[in-house]
This record gives structure tokens, sequence and C-alpha cells, in this order.
């Protein structure tokens, strides 16, 4: 399955447990397509898919937007938060922090719908969880 | 180094190419050609090896079949020595020293497929191995490298459209907000909804002291004390 596949599938799917997406492709010299939940369009999710996964990343928040002060604290709370948090991983693309999710390449329309949808609300409650150690 | 090693060092040197840095100065795409090529190699090795073991297991079976000669002949020249036919014992014993050479060539061919076999085995075993451990760098390099890319045009594609990039602290509050406004407009809905039902006005008129009035309990009990009397 490639992006513009998946994009396909997934416009044909008018919502999704009980959540609307709305697709867009990024050009560039890796194909990218950004999904937005209805509710959540502020925190997008961006969708690549390589040889052997589909890579799904939301961004977070900048190292601009750290607590300089309290930095190590919010990178030990992320590390603890890691595993109770389901399906999602935090991460860092240079300086943005994001949560990502990868899925096997054969995976379901209905199961990336759900990471999709699983790795938004990670997303709001990450932030609502770290705001504390941002400026 | 470890090749998560490789690739740490390389992103934190903030190269873009990660490939080139790591597995191969001319990058990944040569890198996978490389496996392809290791594989056809490997392939053709098993190829090798399916060849070499049948032609061993030809002179395992020919060095059976000459032994079995070999101990029917040596039976043959005992009823000819019994029988007292020295000269037929005798012919029988050169045609036994012939088979006896023909093993002896048999046998150190079979040695030498045998040898070949655990090496060919040895060679596939340790080819395969290389090529899973090249595959498993090559798919976390690939990653790295699509997420490098993908952040890249994401990036540009931030900077490019015109909407304002939010800070996480907004995006929540935003978020929130929307939430809240569904939430209310839901209730307003609900409201709406029990207003224009025969149900809130009844609410209504009862609030105003209107129509039939719902029972309390002091009235009740006026009631039954008004019958006793």
């Amino acid at each position: 399955m490639n992006t513009r596949d998946l994009a396909l599938r997934i416009s044909d799917l008018s919502s999704f447990e009980g959540f609307e997406f709305e697709c867009q492709p990024i050009p560039g010299e890796m194909e990218v397509l950004q999904i937005t939940l209805w509710e959540y369009e502020e925190l997008p999710c961006f969708v690549s898919v390589t040889d052997s996964q589909i890579l799904c990343i939301t961004y977070l928040f900048t190292e601009d937007e750290v607590k300089t002060e309290s930095r190590s604290d919010l990178l030990e709370e992320m590390l603890e938060l890691n595993i109770p948090m389901p399906l999602s991983s935090f991460s860092k693309i240079g300086d943005r922090y994001v949560v990502f999710g990868a899925l096997s390449i054969s995976s379901s329309i209905e199961d990336i719908c759900h990471e999709i949808i699983t790795l938004t609300e990670n997303a709001v409650e990450s932030i609502d969880a770290l705001e504390v150690y941002l400026v | 180094m470890s090749i998560l090693r490789k690739i740490m060092t390389a992103v934190r040197g903030g190269a873009r190419e990660v490939g080139e840095l790591v597995v191969d100065a001319n990058g990944t795409r040569i890198f996978e050609q490389e496996i392809k090529d290791a594989e056809h190699h490997m392939r053709k090795a098993k190829h090798d090896l399916t060849d070499v073991m049948a032609k061993q297991m030809q002179a395992s079976r020919q060095v059976k079949s000459l032994n079995s000669d070999i101990a029917e002949h040596e039976g043959y020249t005992v009823q000819a020595l019994e029988k007292g036919d020295e000269t037929l014992a005798l012919e029988i014993a050169e045609k036994i020293s012939r088979l006896d050479t023909d093993l002896a060539e048999q046998q150190q061919v079979e040695s030498t497929f045998t040898g070949h076999v655990t090496r060919l085995k040895d060679l596939v075993r340790k080819s395969e191995k290389l090529i899973k451990d090249y595959q498993r760098q090559l798919s976390m390099v690939k990653t790295t490298e699509s997420v490098q890319k993908a952040s890249a045009a994401i990036t540009d594609n931030f900077a490019s459209s015109s909407s304002k990039v939010l800070s996480a602290k907004d995006s929540l509050e935003r978020i929130k907000k929307r939430q809240q406004d569904n939430f209310d407009r839901l209730e307003a809905a609900e409201q709406l909804e029990d207003e224009g039902s025969d149900k809130g006005l009844e609410a209504r008129m009862q609030e105003a002291g209107i129509g039939a009035q719902s029972a309390s309990a002091s009235s009740v009990l006026d009631r039954i004390k008004a019958k006793q009397s």
C-alpha cells in the first residue's frame, strides 16, 4: 500500500469510530499524507509508507516551547509515560518532540484508522499532561 | 560500531543522507544492490550445494555396491579354492584386486564431496546471516532517511502554507474550547428540544403554578385529615 492508496481508502470511509477524517497529500521527496481528525485539526497526523512499515507521526511541541529549567523532568516524564500510552511512543525529530506509531505494511485500513485516532488522542492527552513543562 | 550508534552520529552531525555515512559511501541504493547480489550468489551456492550433495550420494552408493561386490567375490574365491581350482581362484582374486582399486578411488571421491558439502553448507549459513544483518541495517537506515525526508516535506509545507503553526499549548486550548463548544451546543440543543415539547411547557406551567399541580405531601395529609373528621 502506498500513500495514494491509503488516501483513497480513507476517503472512502466517511467516518470511523465516530471520527471524520480529512486527507491531504504533502508533496516532497518522500510522499507524506496529512490526516486530520475533524475535532482535532490543530494536531494533524502525518503518515508515510516505507518498504517495511507504515509510520504515523504527530508533532507535539518544539524545543523552544520547553521550559529550560524543567527540561530533564520533562524527558524523564516522557520516558515513564511511554509504556502506559497505548500504541504510541514519544520521540524527537530534529527540534520537534513527537508521538508516533509504526504499523506493519500489511495492516488493514481499520487498523490504520484506529492507529491514527489513538495517536491523535494520545497527542492531546500528552500535551495536557506535559503542559506544566511548557512555556 | 553498531548501526544504531552510526545512525546517531550521522543524525547528530546533521546529515541529510544518512545512508551515505552509515552503510555505503554511494548511498542506500548501492547497498541495496549489493544485498541483491549477495542474495543471488547465495541462491547459486544453494544450487551448487544440491548438485554436490547429489554427487556425494552417488559416490556413497558406488562405495556400498563395490563393497558388496568385493564380499561376493571373496565368497567365490573361497568356493573355487574348496573345489581345488587354484587357477580360477587366482582369476577371481585378480578381479577383487581391481574392485579394491575402484573402491579406493570412489572412497576418495566420496570424501572429497563430503568436504565440499560441509564447506558449502557453512558458506550458505554464513551468507544467510550476513544478508539478514545487512537487511536489518538497511531497514534502520532507510527508516531514518524516510523520517528525515518526511519531516523535511512537512516542514516545507508548514513554511509554504499561510496557516500559522500553533504552539502545543495554543493547540490544546483551541481543541478544549472546541470540545466545550460542542458540548454546550449539544446541551443547548437538548434544552431547545425540551422546550419545544409538551414536557417543557408543562414544566414551565407548573413552575408558574398553572394547571394540575402535583400533590405535595402536606396537601395529601390535609386531604386525609379532612376525611377523618
